[in-house]
């Protein structure tokens, strides 16, 4: 069942660019697990969006199977949404993106989605650059079906069964670096400070954005010993820097503050300011972020923030080329070669 | 010795090497026949392999316009030293068979009622010819020079076709014709010509072009105004998305921007390529996908994500031989319940199945506005036979001025005018919805697309009596998808009759040709050709109406057979199976032995095509 939330509002609310408020980009009243990580990260999304004064019903919304894929039900209910198939989020997403490339799209998916039946899928379109914002709720578990643990469960971590996992974990941001991706950020569902900027920053970015959000799963991977609990993460997250996003409109009059590293400039004409960055990482050349990531990993560190960014990203619809009109605003008469030419085709096959 | 005599009805067959250049020599062959006024069935049989290995090329010449596979070789042309003992015993009695006799026949291999006849193709292309390469091409071009002069062929047409072939390459006319008549001059000085089989200009192609379903698929696409194509390489398909791309470059870049009005994505996998083709089509564009067997498998759960969530997908089925990997480059109609019922749970799949390039065409552009009107999967089931050789076809036509069906989409002044929407409220009665496509108003008629059960309004839910309308509303769909679809086509026998056969695809032609046959022998049958499922009245009446019908398909387990069992609740007796699953395409006089077998009071069995090609016919 999906509960729709009261419409009563504080009168005082306030809007954005658009005149809305915050209220309108929220969905239906969650039924996830009281606590759990991803109702934090819907309400970034919710928040992002609503800041950036984004038009609701431009944004689609696309999910596969598990409970980061019933997500997108509990966020921008006057986006289109679309629950797909378990893993083939991406797919459904390029052909969506090909139909109409003046939409926002919003991928939401699991590590299960995503690590491990999706896994095919999510290398191919980080490798494609689609324009997409793909948002990975990490758990480290498979929820809906109680408790197991999924590819990027770390070696060592206990589960709530007490059973310590075998298996390498998959990096998604390390994979998703090496499969051409040219937005990669992490980060944890109990720090909205940097998320929703990050979120902004994927939003405005031209190209794959991905953004693996480590999302404890109070129910079945929140226990000592496990490296997707509330308490680890917070114990072990190591930012890269932090992240302020600065939308396009705003005229920058402040001084930086100190610690300042770095402006980009986004494709929209926003841009994304970088402070206290970790000292040996740029995170605008890949060899660098791959030894940032490696060297946490060996430290058993959780490496959080921009990861990498390529300045300079073309995305899919630029390599192909494809019409700037929407495919899907194309009729007939833009379509059709009519009659002529098949009986010139037909004249050539006597 | 007996010799075949005819004129214009015959079946020769080439054997070669594949990757020598074969296959533009024989196109050549076949498309000269076709343009001195006769019809020409030409089949390409070939390995899944790049080179080395043997291929062949058959063609059946018919003034009586039979385009389907007669059964039997009157003329084999060997130019593989490495099939030649099978080649030489398909030959009917009587028969010729012309082979390169550089190195002479192998005597364990002749026949005395065959009459061999040597070309010294090879010796030939060493005297003339210095590069390996130009021996290996050339040598091609001089068999169909010496068949010009075996067959009686009009030369002029064939120098036409040389130059007509290599427009804008105008070097290589002169040196092709030359191979031409070292071929020609060869077989008239030196064999008795014509042979007892020859042929003589006729009219009987009328405006008739030769073309190749998946081309025609592709054609279909862009008129169709398909603007996404998302795919996976796999034979006998690949060159349906390679025409469309081939169009679409013509007439599909934007003469202003030089910018292209549509995008094809080769996908890493089949399940990848529905997937996008879903989504394009979830956000308002016009998206197909084509595949064969082993990708339909694959797409099964995908195509009941879009049968349950109604969302319009386009798939083109080039079938091949399966189960598993099969016979990759040999024909079946052996999908058809895979498609049918594909994905788990209750599904029910619109087919449309052509017989001709034109009908590949015209449903191949029919079927995007089908599935964007029954908002539903439209599965198109061709084969290998009619997608990936020349067929003879009428030619391709649009009327200009025609509009696309995009269904039921309610816009943003509706929505704006308080229309009220509910994505899965049956408000015409008919069982069909209206869906918005992405984006289409700030705050009215988003909805979410699911698999999971929901209400009339999209919203989930997990109540039973919820989820059994529904279910029950797309069985309703079902019924009025029946109205859509193209209906039968019944061909009459010349008497009153309480038996008759059922075909679908590419066994059309074949099975017209055997009914023929049979009818010249006494025994009468009507016929009934089914172009789409789910099946309508039509069907269900023409079988009430018959005592007897046969059912005539490409597969063993008689697919068309069962499904029309289950969705009229036919018993078994009344439905009987004809059916060829070797690989080739299904010959007119198999379908003959098989149904006389059967009146004769015998069990049928599945004849082997080697019991079958001597079998006789007329």
């Amino acid at each position: 069942m999906s509960y729709q939330i009261p419409k009563f509002r504080h009168p005082d609310l306030p809007v954005n660019e658009l005149g809305y408020t915050r209220a309108d980009y929220e969905g239906s009243i969650s039924t996830l697990c009281a606590g759990c990580g991803h109702d934090s990260i819907s309400g970034a999304i919710v928040r992002a969006c609503h800041e950036l004064s984004i038009e609701p019903h431009k944004i689609a919304k696309l999910s596969g199977i598990g409970c980061s894929s019933k997500a997108p039900t509990y966020f921008l209910g006057k986006s289109h949404g679309f629950n797909s198939v378990h893993g083939r989020m991406p797919s459904v997403v390029t052909g969506a993106a090909m139909a109409n490339r003046d939409l926002l799209y919003l991928g939401v998916s699991g590590d299960g989605d995503t690590a491990s039946i999706g896994m095919g899928q999510f290398a191919h379109v980080a490798r494609r650059n689609l324009n997409m914002v793909y948002i990975v709720m990490n758990n480290g578990c498979y929820g809906l079906t109680k408790g197991q643990d999924s590819a990027t469960a770390d070696e060592g971590s206990v589960s709530k069964k007490g059973d310590a996992n075998i298996y390498s974990a998959i990096d998604l941001c390390g994979t998703a670096l090496q499969m051409g991706a040219t937005f990669i950020a992490r980060s944890f569902s109990g720090d909205k400070a940097q998320l929703v900027p990050l979120i902004k920053a994927a939003i405005s970015h031209r190209g794959f954005a991905l953004i693996d959000v480590v999302s404890p799963c109070v129910t079945f991977n929140n226990n000592p010993g496990s490296t997707k609990s509330y308490e680890f993460v917070r114990d072990h997250a190591e930012a890269t820097g932090t992240v302020d996003f600065v939308p396009m409109q705003k005229e920058i009059t402040t001084e930086y503050e100190a610690g300042f590293s770095h402006e980009v400039t986004m494709h929209d004409g926003s841009s994304v300011h970088l402070y206290k960055m970790e000292e040996d990482l740029n995170p605008f050349d890949r060899t660098s972020a791959l030894i940032a990531m490696e060297k946490h990993r060996v430290a058993g560190d959780i490496l959080t923030g921009l990861i990498y960014m390529d300045k300079d990203s073309r995305d899919l619809h630029d390599v192909m080329e494809t019409s700037r009109r929407p495919l899907n605003t194309l009729g007939a008469e833009d379509l059709c070669p009519g009659n002529q030419m098949l009986k010139n085709i037909n004249a050539s096959l006597r | 010795m007996k010799k075949l005599e005819s004129v214009n009805d015959f079946v020769i067959k080439f054997a070669n090497v594949n990757g020598t250049g074969s296959a533009s020599a024989n196109n050549m062959f076949a498309k000269a026949l076709f343009r001195m006024g006769l019809p020409v069935s030409p089949k390409n049989i070939f390995p899944s392999n790049i080179q080395g290995l043997p291929t062949w090329y058959e063609v059946r010449v018919s003034e009586a316009g039979y385009l389907g596979r007669r059964g039997g070789i009157d003329i084999a042309l060997s130019v593989n030293p490495q099939s030649m003992a099978q080649d030489i015993s398909e030959v009917e009695p009587g028969g010729y068979f012309i082979y390169d006799n550089t190195k002479p026949l192998d005597l364990r291999l002749v026949r005395n009622d065959v009459n061999i006849i040597g070309i010294p193709l090879t010796r030939i292309c060493n005297e003339e010819y210095k590069d390996p390469r130009q021996r290996q091409l050339f040598k091609n071009v001089i068999y169909v020079g010496a068949l010009a002069a075996l067959l009686d062929m009009d030369f002029k047409v064939l120098t036409d076709l040389v130059a007509d072939q290599f427009k804008g390459k105008e070097k290589l006319i002169l040196p092709n014709i030359h191979a031409l008549e070292l071929g020609h001059q060869y077989a008239r000085n030196n064999v008795d010509c014509p042979l007892g089989i020859r042929v003589q200009a006729a009219d009987a192609v009328g405006d008739k072009i030769l073309l190749d379903g998946n081309t025609a698929l592709g054609l279909g696409a862009v008129y169709g105004g398909a603007t996404v194509a998302a795919w996976y390489p796999i034979t006998p398909s690949t060159s349906v998305v390679d025409a469309f791309e081939k169009y679409a470059r013509r007439v599909r870049i934007d003469p202003g921007t030089g910018r292209k009005n549509y995008a094809i994505v080769q996908a890493e996998d089949e399940l990848s390529a529905i997937g996008m083709v879903i989504g394009a089509s979830w956000n308002g564009a016009r998206a197909f996908t084509a595949t064969s067997g082993p990708g339909v498998s694959l797409m099964s759960e995908f195509l009941g994500l879009a049968y349950f969530a109604e969302i319009p997908t386009v798939l083109f089925d080039v079938q091949r031989a399966g189960p598993s990997t099969g016979m990759p480059t040999r024909t079946q109609q052996s999908d058809i319940l895979s498609t049918a019922y594909a994905s788990h749970g209750d599904t029910k799949q619109v087919l449309l199945f052509p017989s001709t390039p034109k009908e590949c065409f015209d449903f191949g552009a029919q079927a995007f506005d089908l599935a964007e009107r029954l908002q539903t999967p439209i599965i198109l089931m061709t084969d290998l036979d009619l997608g990936m050789n020349d067929n003879m076809s009428p030619p391709l036509e649009w009327e200009d001025g025609r509009e696309y069906d995009r269904g039921k989409v309610m816009t943003a002044e509706q929505l704006e005018a308080g229309v009220e929407f509910g994505r899965y409220t049956d408000v015409d009665g008919d069982a069909i919805c209206y869906r918005t496509y992405p984006a289409t108003h700030p705050s009215k008629g988003a909805f979410f697309t699911r698999g999971t059960s929901r209400d009339e309004k999209a919203v989930y839910t997990e109540k039973g009596e919820e989820y059994e309308e529904n279910m029950l509303r797309l069985m309703r769909k079902w019924d009025t998808i029946k109205e859509y679809v193209p209906g039968p086509e019944v061909v009459s026998a010349a008497q009153k009759t309480d038996i008759a056969v059922l075909y679908f695809g590419t066994s059309e032609e074949s099975s017209r040709e055997a009914l023929d046959y049979l009818a010249k022998e006494g025994v009468h049958m009507d016929a009934m050709r089914v172009r789409a499922f789910p099946f309508n009245h039509e069907v269900k009446s023409f079988i009430e109406e018959h005592e007897q019908v046969f059912v005539i398909e490409q597969n063993r387990d008689a697919q068309l057979r069962t499904l029309l069992m289950a969705e009229f609740e036919l018993g078994p007796d009344k439905l009987k199976s004809v059916l060829c699953f070797d690989g080739t395409p299904i010959s007119a006089r198999n379908i003959k032995k098989q149904i006389n077998l059967h009146l004769d009071g015998g069990e049928i069995q599945p004849l082997h095509r080697s019991r079958v090609a001597n079998a006789g016919g007329e």
